[in-house]
């Protein structure tokens, strides 16, 4: 459901025209536009964004842990066009059981190490992906660091425990 | 003295190599890095050649990550400041205000033009700072020594112009949420301007001497090609794309600190190679000396912090005489301020590329979550489409002109 504010404009009208579904809320705050979608309708949607509606950068993937909340993880796309100099964050709500996401590295090619980042310190998996593994720590890391419940101090590879 | 020993190589960095390949060829898989001094930092590559042509690159990085979105987690917002130092160590000012401007949404401040103006003031010289650095390591992995001490001369005079305003020569945190951090030195108008002034001459040099070294210029003409639509793809920013032939700078197109208000323009070539990439750079930097001129002699008068005594520190002495001034000063310092719930993300356009912060609150005055998109880690993803299919002696000069700093990469 598209919330009121959105409903005038160009990009948000646009997706509810194509598919009436597949947003389910969204918000428009500091003159940024946010949309939650579909986890499992994510990467038709980028498609749809990039090929008819002139998004041709992804600026990043991230996550934000909303620990203990359910759903726990929301996934945030940062989207850019530059033909029609406008940005638009996308995010999809995964819950903290066996969070998975597909990837939309088939879309943008640059989404791979951003997607590999969340996968590395959140542990969101993405399903699809052409080389999912640890980016940032090492490949025998156990845990997801920018988890809430990661502690920052204390961790048993931590030099203070040495 | 020890002998070397083999076993000490941690396994996956030792040089395999696969003899009798199908068609008589040979494959060999080698190491670069992560100490390797023409990566500029820690990064690893892994190559996989046939002869002296690049099979497979693969970018191994992470041995710098220090966890700085989870250190942001625990500090105050103010606090953050400093951490956004230590990522891209060559353009400090930039990431200042990449961080205090989505903050700043936040709270919903006004910033007053003086201390908008010093942002872009310092922002620009810490854009001739990468860009000298850049340069002059550049030029000294391709065999041109004499640039990086000419370069270097003008580095030092931009970290002595930062130690001015600042007080510190590299990890300035100068520009604070709600202005600036301390008020303008006393004769910083003409520090800077001869600065300014003296550098288009400089310039000029570096142009000569690069321009006229023919060894320079055959090993950056055509070589490190990429087409636009694989670097958009990628989600490369900044001097890099301009240097395909795309007129986009986050400072035109979408101004933030009164970008709209100076004069200046954006340097575009087309061919998209190592040169390319090159004379972006030197044509920015003539430009950002405009811009620091500009910025110099307009510089508007009045406050140079916010009025917003929840957020910003009182003068030293209205906090001594003043018991409101003192309640503030107290609670800032204490506990920090509060930032309203909400998110928010402000592009802009660091030397580097596309830099953003989006700060996430969640009503305190600890961050609830700081995603750092920071352009060196962008840029570094077409490492592998930079390499594959090129020649060897080729990949220097390549990864050169991507210009990364690897502590912006791993965060």
């Amino acid at each position: 459901m598209l919330p009121d504010n959105l409903k005038d404009m160009a990009v948000p009208a646009a997706i509810e025209a194509w598919d009436s579904a597949v947003v389910t809320g969204g918000s428009h705050e500091f003159g940024e536009t946010l949309l939650y979608v579909q986890p499992e309708r994510i990467v038709a949607v980028c498609q749809y964004l990039k090929t008819q509606l002139k998004f041709e950068r992804l600026t990043g993937v991230t996550c934000i842990d909303r620990f203990p909340a359910e759903p726990r993880f929301e996934v945030l796309y940062l989207l850019h066009s530059i033909a029609r100099n406008e940005r638009l964050k996308l995010k999809v709500a995964l819950g903290s059981d066996n969070p998975q996401v597909e990837s939309v590295t088939a879309v943008w090619a640059g989404a791979d190490w951003y997607e590999r980042e969340v996968f590395d310190l959140f542990g969101v998996t993405f399903t699809n992906h052409p080389n999912l593994k640890r980016l940032m720590m090492p490949e025998n890391w156990e845990g997801h660091p920018l988890r809430k419940d990661f502690p920052v101090h204390g961790h048993k590879y931590s030099y203070q425990n040495d | 003295m020890n002998e070397i020993d083999e076993t000490t190589v941690p396994s996956g960095f030792e040089t395999q190599v696969t003899e009798n390949l199908a068609g008589g060829g040979r494959r060999m898989v080698l190491n670069m890095g992560p100490q390797h001094p023409s990566t500029h930092g820690v990064l690893r590559i892994l190559l996989e050649l046939d002869g002296e042509i690049i099979q497979k690159a693969e970018p191994d990085i992470g041995f710098l990550h220090t966890g700085i979105e989870k250190q942001a987690e625990t500090l105050t917002w103010q606090q953050v400041v400093t951490l956004t130092d230590r990522m891209d160590y060559l353009s400090n000012m930039a990431n200042n205000l990449a961080y205090v401007l989505p903050v700043e949404k936040l709270l919903g401040i006004e910033i007053p033009p003086k201390a908008q103006w010093l942002r872009v003031l310092l922002s620009e010289l810490s854009r001739i700072n990468s860009h000298a650095v850049w340069l002059g390591t550049h030029a000294l992995d391709l065999g041109a020594m004499t640039v990086f001490f000419y370069c270097f001369r003008e580095r030092e005079d931009i970290l002595r112009l930062f130690e001015m305003f600042s007080g510190q020569r590299l990890m300035t945190s100068y520009i604070r949420i709600g202005g600036v951090a301390l008020e303008p030195p006393r004769g910083w108008e003409k520090a800077v301007g001869r600065f300014v002034d003296g550098l288009q001459e400089k310039i000029d040099e570096y142009e000569n001497l690069l321009n006229t070294n023919p060894i320079f210029l055959q090993r950056t003409q055509k070589v490190g090609y990429l087409s636009l639509e694989q670097l958009l793809d990628i989600g490369v920013t900044g001097p890099m794309i301009r240097a395909a032939g795309l007129k986009w700078d986050i400072r035109k197109s979408e101004p933030y600190s009164s970008y709209e208000k100076f004069d200046f323009d954006i340097p575009v070539y087309n061919e998209s190679d190592v040169y390319a990439r090159f004379r972006v750079r030197l044509e920015e930097m003539r430009q950002s000396a405009r811009i620091c001129k500009q910025a110099m002699e307009g510089m508007p008068e009045g406050a140079w912090k916010a009025d917003a005594p929840k957020v910003v520190l009182p003068d030293r002495e209205k906090m001594k005489t003043q018991m409101e001034a003192l309640i503030y000063h107290f609670k800032i310092v204490t506990e920090g301020f509060r930032v309203p719930a909400g998110e928010a993300y402000v592009p802009v356009e660091s030397p580097r590329g596309e830099i953003g912060f989006y700060a996430v609150s969640d009503g305190t005055s600890k961050p609830y979550r700081v995603f750092m998109r920071t352009p060196s880690f962008g840029n570094l993803q077409c490492l592998s489409a930079l390499f594959e299919g090129k020649l060897i002696s080729d990949s220097i000069a390549a990864l050169g002109s991507m210009d990364f700093v690897l502590g912006d990469v791993d965060r």
